[in-house]
C-alpha cells in the first residue's frame, strides 16, 4: 500500500476552561491517502471542525494540541513554528469553510484576494497571478470570470462565493483540501454543484479531500472512505460502500439507518435514542455506552481502541475484540 | 453617488435650519439685548427707539427669516460687548482654534490608532495591560484637571513649556495666522494639544482595540490565516482596513467635539481661540456672539459628518450602488 499523504496519530486537543480541561479530541487516529476523498462525519460537537483546525494549525488559543502527532508525507506538522506553518497553510493544505458569506473579506475585490494569496505562495508577477486567478475562477464555474474578478464579494450569490472560496483554497495547488461543511450554508439547489466542482477540481489536480459534513448522502456519493467521530473519539473508519452496507460500530449502524436514500425499507430508519454526551460528562469506558443497546460489561469500564477486524476497516468497539467478544451475553 | 450627496446635503440643511432656530431663540429671548447695549440710565423712549431700529418689534417669523438670511451670508450682527461685527471677531480667532483642534485630532488619531492596534494584537501582554489601565485614567480625568496638571509639571515645575497664549504667530494671507511656523508657537501648542486630545485619544484607542479584536475573530481573518498569508498582511492589511471602517466615522465625529470641547482647554491655557471668545460672551450675555458660535459649531459638525460619510463610502464598497444584474 502507498504511504499516506496525511497521517493523524493519537491526536489530543484540549481547551482549558475555568471548570477544568475539556478534551475536544481524545486520541484520534486516521490516514488520508494521496488523491482520495475522506468523509468525516459525526454529530454536532463531535470534533470534526477541531480536527480540521488542528491539521492546519488553527486551533484558537487557549486551545492546544496536547498529544499525538500529525504528519504530512511523513513530516511532522503539528509542532511547526509560525513561519514554517505558513508554508503549509494554503500551499500544501487548502481550507474551505462553511459560510462563504463571511469567508471573504468584504473590502477587497475577488481579484485582490486571489492575487494576494497566489503571490504569497508562488513567485510570480502580478499579471501572471491575475492570469492564473482568472483561469481558476473560470475552472470553478464563475461565468465571465475575466470581468467578474474585479467585483467585490457582495456582488456574488452564496453559491458563487463558495466557488470563489474554493478557488482561493486551491490557488497554490495544495495536496490536501479540508472542506468543513462547504455546503451547509448554501441553498439546497446549488449544494450538489458545489460538491461536484470541489470533487472534480481536486481529482484533476490529484489533491486529496477531507470532507467534513453531517450529510451521509453527500458522503455516500462523494467519498472514497469515511471516518466517524463520536464525542471526540474515532468510532469507525472504512471504505464508504462497506461502511454503508455493513457498519461495524453500533453508532455508525444507527447513523446509516438515518439516510433515507440508501434504505429502501422504512423499518431500517432507526433513530438512535439519547444524545451525545457533553465533553465534561463523557462516561467511563466507551463514550457511546449510555445509548448503545448492545453494551456489555467491558463497555462500562474500559475504553475500546481502534482495531482492525478486517483489512482496510477499523472500529473502536468491544464487540469486535475477539478476546472481549466471548463475554458478549447471548440471546 | 450624486443622489447620495444630494440626500446628505438636504439632511445637512435641515440640521442647520434647526440649529438656526435654536440660535435665534437664544438670540431673541435670552436676556434683553437692549439692556446689554444701553446703560442703566437710558430712558424708556430711547430703549423703544433702539428696539425699533434693531427690528425687535417685527413679527417673530419675519425676524427669524431675517436672522437666517443674514446667517446664510455669514452676518451675525455686532457684538454687544466689543462693538465689532461678530463674523470678523470669530474669523480672527478661528485659526487658533482650528490649528489646535487639528493638531490634537491628528495626535489623538495617530497615537490612539497605534496603541489600539498594539493592545489588540498583544492582548495578553504586560505592556497592553499597562496601556489599558492608563487609558482608564485618560477617560475619567476631566479635561481642565489634565490641563492644570500638565501646566503644573511642565510649565511651573520643569519650566520646559509655556502655560498660556499661542506664542509668536505668523500671518498667512489676510485671514489666517499660524503658530506652527515659529518655535515659540510650536512650543505653546504642545500642552494644549495634549490636553485637548487626550480624551479623544483614549476613546479612539479603546474603539480601535475593540473593533480590531472583533475583526480578528471573523471568518475572513480565519480564512486568510488558513491561506497562509503573513501575519503582517493579515493584521495590517485585512484586519486593520476592516477596523478602520467604523473607526473613521467615530474619529471624524470626534474632531467636531474636539472643536466644541476646545472651550475648556482654551480657557485653561488662555488660548486666543473661539472657545475663549464664547466663554467671555456668555459671561457678558453677548448674545450675537453666542448665536454665531452655536451656528459655527453646528456647521463644523455637519461638514465633518458629510466628509466622514464620503470617506466611509470610499472605503466600504458595499455602500456603493450595485451595478445592475450583478448579484448572480
Ligand atoms: N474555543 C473552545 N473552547 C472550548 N470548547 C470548544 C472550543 N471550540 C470547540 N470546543 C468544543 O469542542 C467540541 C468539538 O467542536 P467542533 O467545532 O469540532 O464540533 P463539530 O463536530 O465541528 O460540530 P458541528 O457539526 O456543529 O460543526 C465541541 O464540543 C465544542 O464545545
Ligand atoms: S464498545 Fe460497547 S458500548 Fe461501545 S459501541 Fe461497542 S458495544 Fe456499544
Ligand atoms: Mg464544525
Amino acid at each position: 500500500m502507498a504511504d499516506p499523504l496525511l497521517s493523524v496519530r493519537d491526536l489530543v486537543v484540549e481547551f482549558p476552561t475555568r471548570r477544568g480541561t475539556l478534551r475536544a479530541l481524545d486520541r484520534v487516529s486516521f490516514d488520508i491517502m494521496p488523491g482520495e476523498v475522506l468523509g468525516m462525519v459525526g454529530e454536532s460537537g463531535a470534533g470534526k471542525s477541531i480536527t480540521g483546525a488542528a491539521i492546519i494549525g488553527l486551533i484558537e488559543p487557549p486551545g492546544r494540541i496536547a498529544g499525538g502527532e500529525i504528519r504530512l508525507k511523513g513530516e511532522r506538522i503539528d509542532n511547526l513554528r509560525p513561519y514554517a506553518l505558513r508554508k503549509i497553510r494554503g500551499k500544501r493544505i487548502g481550507m474551505v469553510f462553511q459560510d462563504p458569506l463571511t469567508s471573504l473579506n468584504p473590502l477587497y475585490t475577488v481579484a485582490q484576494q486571489l492575487i494576494e494569496t497566489i503571490r504569497t505562495h508562488i513567485d510570480c508577477s502580478e499579471a501572471e497571478a491575475r492570469k492564473r486567478a482568472v483561469a481558476l475562477l473560470d475552472r470553478v464555474g464563475i461565468p465571465a470570470a475575466e470581468r467578474r474578478i474585479d467585483d467585490y464579494p457582495h456582488h456574488f450569490s452564496g453559491g458563487m462565493r463558495q466557488r470563489v472560496v474554493i478557488a482561493l483554497a486551491l490557488c497554490a495547488e495544495p495536496e490536501l483540501v479540508i472542506a468543513d461543511e462547504p455546503t451547509t450554508a448554501l441553498d439546497v439547489s446549488v449544494q450538489s454543484q458545489i460538491i461536484e466542482v470541489l470533487k472534480d477540481i481536486c481529482a484533476e489536480r490529484g489533491a486529496a479531500v477531507m470532507l467534513i459534513t453531517h450529510d451521509m448522502g453527500v458522503i455516500a456519493e462523494t467519498a472514497d472512505r469515511v471516518a466517524v467521530l463520536y464525542a471526540g473519539r474515532m468510532a469507525e473508519v472504512g471504505p464508504v460502500r462497506e461502511v454503508i452496507t455493513e457498519a461495524l460500530h453500533p453508532y455508525t449502524q444507527g447513523l446509516m439507518g438515518s439516510i433515507p436514500t440508501l434504505t429502501q425499507e422504512s423499518d431500517r430508519l432507526v433513530q438512535i435514542p439519547g444524545s451525545m454526551p457533553r465533553l465534561n460528562a463523557i462516561p467511563q469506558g466507551c463514550a457511546f455506552n449510555p445509548r448503545c443497546d448492545r453494551a456489555f460489561a467491558p463497555c462500562f469500564t474500559d475504553r475500546p481502541d481502534l482495531l482492525s477486524p478486517e483489512a482496510g476497516r477499523q472500529v473502536a468497539c468491544w464487540l469486535h475484540d475477539p478476546a472481549k467478544a466471548q463475554e458478549v451475553p447471548h440471546g | 453617488m450624486i443622489a447620495f450627496i444630494i440626500r446628505r446635503l438636504l439632511q445637512s440643511i435641515i440640521v442647520m435650519v434647526a440649529v438656526a432656530a435654536v440660535s435665534f431663540t437664544l438670540f431673541r429671548f435670552v436676556g434683553d439685548p437692549v439692556n446689554s447695549m444701553v446703560g442703566q440710565e437710558a430712558s424708556i423712549a430711547d430703549r423703544q427707539a433702539l428696539r425699533d431700529s434693531l427690528g425687535l418689534n417685527d413679527p417673530i417669523l419675519l425676524q427669524f427669516a431675517r436672522f437666517m438670511g443674514n446667517a446664510a451670508q455669514g452676518e451675525f450682527g455686532i457684538s454687544y460687548r466689543l462693538q465689532m461685527p461678530v463674523t470678523e471677531l470669530i474669523l480672527q480667532r478661528l485659526p487658533a482654534t482650528i490649528e489646535l483642534a487639528l493638531v490634537s485630532g491628528f495626535l489623538a488619531f495617530v497615537v490612539g490608532l497605534s496603541l489600539g492596534v498594539y493592545t489588540a494584537l498583544r492582548r495578553r501582554g504586560v505592556m497592553s495591560n499597562i496601556i489599558m489601565t492608563g487609558s482608564l485614567i485618560g477617560v475619567s480625568l476631566p479635561t481642565f484637571l489634565i490641563g492644570v496638571l500638565l501646566i503644573w509639571v511642565f510649565a511651573v515645575e520643569l519650566r520646559w513649556l509655556p502655560s498660556n497664549g499661542r506664542g509668536e504667530v505668523v500671518a498667512l494671507g489676510d485671514w489666517w495666522s499660524t503658530g506652527l511656523l515659529t518655535h515659540s508657537g510650536r512650543l505653546a501648542l504642545i500642552l494644549p494639544a495634549i490636553t485637548l486630545g487626550l480624551y479623544q485619544m483614549t476613546l479612539i484607542m479603546r474603539l480601535v482595540r475593540a473593533e480590531m479584536l472583533e475583526v480578528l475573530r471573523t471568518d475572513y481573518i480565519k480564512f486568510a490565516r488558513a491561506r497562509g498569508l503573513s501575519a503582517r498582511a493579515i493584521n495590517f492589511g485585512h484586519a486593520l482596513k476592516n477596523t478602520l471602517v467604523p473607526v473613521i466615522t467615530i474619529t471624524g465625529l470626534q474632531l467636531g467635539s474636539i472643536i466644541a470641547f476646545a472651550i475648556i482647554t482654551e480657557t485653561v491655557f488662555n488660548w486666543p481661540g473661539v472657545g475663549a471668545l464664547f466663554i467671555n460672551s456668555v459671561r457678558f450675555v453677548d448674545v450675537p456672539v453666542m448665536a454665531a458660535y452655536l451656528m459655527m459649531i453646528a456647521l463644523v459638525f455637519v461638514v465633518i459628518n458629510l466628509i466622514v460619510d464620503l470617506l466611509y463610502y470610499a472605503v466600504d464598497p458595499r455602500l456603493r450602488v450595485d451595478r445592475a444584474g450583478k448579484a448572480h
